[in-house]
């Protein structure tokens, strides 16, 4: 399964990097399993799973680490929003 | 309705004046503005130079509007509002610049002041926006308040 990943912020900034495409191995199929999938690669990654209150979106809507990751999806994740 | 993300500052009074051109049933027109501000007083009580320099607003393109556009959309069911305005700049800031503004338009003040506070609420807690501010120290992003978390929270159980 090929989804794209982003990341933002801060957690953008410790990874070095604001996206990437990937092909995900069998077995993951939600934004939970995703996420520790990615922070298993050690160093830097290991940011997503420290990250306080860690957000993340399927397809631009807000979603739970229970949600369904899909072939194509766009997987977000970000620290908690700042604006206004 | 509609909402706007932009790096390019707006003119308040033309924003609101354009939710009632042409119309004669607007009785109440409210609105919010949030502004960058240099906090001198927390940086006074730490004995240390005004800490916000300036501030770099990231935001994530194509979630943001949409997501600005479905609180919009909640407000408008929720409450009996005639118009809606949503601006958030992005980009880099200065202190006393406009970041955000909401303004509603509706026949009496009711509606119009707990829709833009509504808005506001769910704006700070559900729009992909982060504020990385410039200190002395260097670069520092703003940590999610949880009293903005709890504002949010509020309006919770009222109806969708």
């Amino acid at each position: 399964m090929n989804v794209r990943v982003l990341f933002f912020a801060g957690l953008r900034e410790a990874l070095g990097t604001g996206s990437e495409s990937l092909a995900l191995p069998d077995g993951i199929a939600t934004v939970g399993a995703l996420r520790d999938h990615l922070a298993a690669r050690g160093e830097s990654w290991s940011a997503l799973a420290t990250t306080k209150n860690l957000r993340s979106a399927v397809n631009q809507l807000m979603v739970a680490a229970d949600a369904t990751v899909k072939e194509g999806d766009e997987v977000a994740f970000f620290p908690p929003v700042t604006g206004g | 309705m509609s909402v706007s993300v932009q790096q390019a500052d707006f003119d308040v009074g033309a924003e609101m004046a354009a939710l009632s051109a042409g119309r004669d049933d607007v009785g109440a027109v409210a609105s919010f503005v949030g502004l960058v501000r240099a906090d001198k007083a927390a940086a006074a009580d730490a004995g240390v130079a005004p800490a916000v320099q300036a501030m770099t607003l990231e935001h994530y393109p194509g979630m943001t509007e949409k997501a600005l556009q479905e609180i919009v959309d909640q407000a408008e069911r929720r409450w009996d509002v005639f118009g809606i305005r949503v601006i958030h700049r992005v980009g880099r800031l200065l202190p006393g610049d406009r970041i955000v503004m909401v303004a509603v338009a509706s026949a009496h003040r009711g509606e119009a002041f707990v829709a833009c506070e509504f808005i506001m609420d769910y704006l700070k807690t559900r729009a992909p926006f982060w504020k990385k501010e410039e200190t002395p120290e260097g670069g520092r992003w703003v940590d999610a308040r949880e009293s903005d978390e709890h504002a949010a929270g509020r309006w919770d159980s009222g109806p969708n």
